[in-house]
């Protein structure tokens, strides 16, 4: 039976009162991660928001075994849990790598990479807020053309992001996927079939962000909502290098189209001073890929 | 006790030593002139010699993070590295020995670029003296697989990680006759690890969030450490070390027959002039004081074994007497002098010593230093002494400058 | 009274609530439901429960009736944002009350 919210299970791994803001999809997105593995994991977390969501010493608003660990390191962190469950014989608990895209894209790249070169057996998650967030919004490999950052003050940034999730791709991954703190049941059952998948699996997750893209809080949902509806972003997954649509993308790429990209930046604050020049480039890539998805789709 | 000889390199004695101890991870990048120790080990491994988790990592920073992760979670790990290796490692140094693991890390000492150099001196080493590791120099191949043996057992005793570090090359790449011990003997010198950290989904905890400055209250009232209170237990369990380290020495020598302390005195007994020196160098020094003993001086040398935490007590009992101290550092702190010349001067303040003490740079980049060089620089600074110069501002570089 | 007895030697932290404070003093409003409109309540059955779904601090409880812990609720709205029923507001909160 399809997961929803009436039989997705009560337990809750996040206790209530952490420091995370007002409406911040990663506190969304975790609470169903972790759900999501029956809080059966343990959890290796670099500098980022999570671990402001933990907590500070002696007290974690967390229910599960965590180690922190250098910015740079969640890769080798990852595998260095699984080497010494190895090494002991422990089973029965998912390594769960969950990094910002600061430490994903950027300083964590390099590690991450090696650690899937090794074909080390763990989750990796990267809750993509588009900037680095918890030091107050600079630029990152991921934030989007045009957005303004502490680091891209009056210009906005210059470049468009990197796709991370080709990149993990081109590694020759069991698993990938894209997945949004708003449309948390797909999320939930992404991290699910994840977690019964042997080797490394790279989840990309959505997590829109109310301070650093300047829209209330209350609105998170819905512009997570708007992000698909406009084809930001693509919810699939490529399970054995088959590729397959799911959820709002999939309903969209069935019996819809996009709507116009520019109806989900005006929302945002961050997106003020972008030019027609940089949303028609916006626009176009948006395009490019969503006809790339919907071939893959079709490729069967 | 069945020991066999076998004559092997300062890096196979240190894969050995870690093989012998059992390790459970392993997690090393590849550098000269560290990389046949990297290689042995997964030698060890692939022959079913070893049965360790053999992790190929693509950086030293990611090798210690590995390291790390896997002693929280309860495997016994190891590393090894030289030079631009170690320093890439720099920030884990810190990690390691504030989450109080029990990791060693051979390192096989090399000087840093630039410019590139791949040959041996001990700046590398001396360089993270401030991170919190125990650090122990070995002056030959005998020393280095009994030092990683040790370390282990000094190091899951008080929870500090321990660096075994070895001349590049000078020991790494010589070949001398070492007595292996036999696997029964090493275990029953050296009992299975015990985490003191636990990653239980049924008791989960959170290792290293983020720690204010002031102590604060745990969810059950019970006041907590701040980050400065944390600190000062490793500082605590450095100091103590001294005392688990000599005591450790002792019962390895019950075991092995070898005896080991935190430094090597060799001629003390009657000397006035003391040469002080680290690793490979200790042994040079000794040939160099017999040449002044020949010539009617009268000399002693100093080993020291362990530079962190730095043998004080010991030092100032050996040195406390003497009428002159000649340090010879393969390293120096830029702007200042030789890293063991201030230990030693830090150590002898207040204790009523009396000696002149002079700093010799030597061998830095694979400059070779013999016997004689370190002879005759004594004899050379033996007239200043009588001016009653005590220190002198600047190490004096014995090179071709 | 130092803290040497707490026993630590590195930083080692166990789970509590409230880490981050009585984070329901927060936000300025708080959301009220209205029971007559909404699902669960009305049919007295287990259903949508949408609230409890999207609730980024999981401070709301999936029961009939729906119920909001106010202790730690930080007031962000989004309950009332994704509601099918419309049955949630946010009510401002009056000047100097805490949850």
């Amino acid at each position: 039976m399809a997961i929803n919210a009436v039989n997705l299970t009560e337990k809750e791994y996040l206790l209530p009162g952490n420091r995370l803001c007002p409406g911040c999809a990663l506190s969304l997105a975790y609470r169903h991660i972790l759900k999501a593995f029956e809080g059966q994991v343990i959890v290796t977390v670099p500098a980022s928001c999570l671990t402001v969501l933990h907590g500070m010493y002696p007290v974690t608003s967390v229910t599960v075994p965590c180690v922190n660990t250098p910015f740079a390191t969640t890769g080798a962190s990852a595998s260095g849990l699984v080497a010494g469950m190895k090494a002991l014989g422990k089973k029965g608990l998912t390594v769960l790598a969950i990094a910002g895209d600061g430490g994903t894209y950027d300083i964590g790249i390099q590690s991450l990479s090696g650690a899937i070169e090794r074909r080390s057996d763990f989750v990796y998650i990267c809750y993509d807020n588009e900037g680095y967030m918890n030091t107050g919004n600079q630029r990152s490999g991921s934030t989007p053309l045009g957005a303004i950052s502490g680091t891209t003050p009056i210009l906005g940034k210059q470049q468009s992001p990197k796709d991370i999730t080709a990149i993990m791709e081109a590694h020759g991954i069991p698993y990938a996927a894209t997945a949004n703190a708003c449309y948390p049941l797909d999320l939930y059952e992404k991290v699910r079939k994840a977690g019964a998948i042997q080797g490394t699996r790279f989840i990309h997750v959505f997590t829109p962000c109310p301070p650093g893209w300047r829209f209330p809080f209350s609105d998170t949902i819905k512009i997570g909502q708007l992000a698909v509806e406009t084809g930001w972003v693509v919810l699939f997954e490529v399970e054995g290098g088959v590729f397959r649509l799911t959820s709002a993308s999939e309903s969209i790429a069935r019996r819809g189209k996009l709507k116009p990209l520019r109806e989900y930046l005006s929302r945002q604050g961050r997106f003020k001073n972008i030019t027609e020049d940089q949303i028609n480039e916006l626009q176009t890539s948006v395009d490019v890929r969503w006809k790339r998805c919907l071939n893959r789709a079709g490729n069967k | 006790m069945t020991e066999k000889t076998q004559i092997i390199d300062g890096n196979r004695a240190a894969a050995l030593g870690a093989m012998l101890s059992r390790v459970q991870v392993i997690a090393a990048y590849p550098i000269t002139p560290q990389t046949p120790l990297t290689e042995a080990l997964s030698e060890f491994v692939e022959r079913g010699e070893l049965d360790a988790q053999y992790v190929a990592v693509e950086s030293e920073h990611s090798a210690l993070a590995v390291c790390t992760s896997a002693s929280i979670v309860g495997a016994r790990a190891f590393t090894a590295t030289s030079s631009h290796g170690l320093a890439y490692m720099h920030e884990m140094l810190h990690w390691a020995a504030g989450t109080r693991l029990p990791l060693v890390l051979a390192c096989v000492n090399r000087a840093i670029g630039a410019p590139w150099n791949v040959l041996n001196d001990q700046q590398d080493s001396i360089s993270q003296r401030d991170t919190g590791w125990i650090q122990m120099y070995a002056r030959n191949n005998q020393e280095i697989l009994d030092s990683v043996i040790q370390a282990y057992k000094i190091a899951e005793k008080v929870y500090v990680p321990v660096m075994v570090c070895y001349d590049g090359y000078i020991l790494s790449h010589t070949e001398m006759p070492v007595d292996v011990p036999n696997q029964k003997d090493v275990d029953k010198f050296l009992p299975p690890y015990k985490p003191h950290t636990i990653l239980d989904p049924n008791n989960p905890k959170n290792y290293n969030l983020v720690t204010l400055a002031n102590p604060r209250l745990n969810a059950e009232g019970v006041l907590c450490h701040g980050y400065m209170e944390i600190r000062y237990l490793l500082q605590e369990a450095l100091q103590n070390s001294i005392d688990t380290i000599v005591q450790t020495g002792r019962e390895f020598v019950e075991l092995f027959g070898r005896s080991y302390n935190l430094l090597w005195k060799d001629g003390m007994d009657d000397a006035d002039i003391v040469i002080v020196a680290m690793g490979s160098l200790a042994m040079e020094a000794i040939a160099a004081s017999e040449m002044l003993r020949e010539q009617g001086y009268k000399t002693g040398v100093l080993g020291l074994r362990l530079f962190r935490p730095f043998p004080k007590k010991d030092v100032v009992n050996a040195l406390r007497e003497s009428r002159a101290i000649m340090v010879f550092d393969k390293n120096i702190s830029y702007g200042q002098e030789g890293a063991t010349c201030s230990e030693i001067k830090s150590a002898l303040y207040g204790s009523g010593a009396k000696a002149a003490i002079r700093n010799f740079i030597v061998g830095l980049g694979g400059r070779d230093v013999t016997a004689r060089e370190i002879a005759d620089a004594v004899k050379r600074s033996l007239p200043s002494l009588s001016d009653t110069t005590l220190n002198s501002e600047y190490p004096q570089w014995i090179c071709h400058i | 009274m130092g803290t040497r007895s707490c026993g630590h030697i590195c930083g080692e932290s166990s789970p509590g609530i409230g880490e981050g404070g009585k984070t329901g003093d927060w936000g300025d409003y708080q959301p009220a439901i209205d029971q007559e409109k909404c699902l669960p309540a009305k049919q007295n059955k287990a259903s949508c429960f949408q609230c409890w779904l999207y609730c980024p601090d999981g401070v709301v409880s999936k029961t009939i009736p729906v119920k909001v812990n106010l202790e730690y609720c930080k007031g962000c709205g989004i309950c009332a944002q994704v509601c099918p029923a419309q049955a949630i507001t946010m009510v401002a909160k009056e000047i100097g009350s805490s949850a």
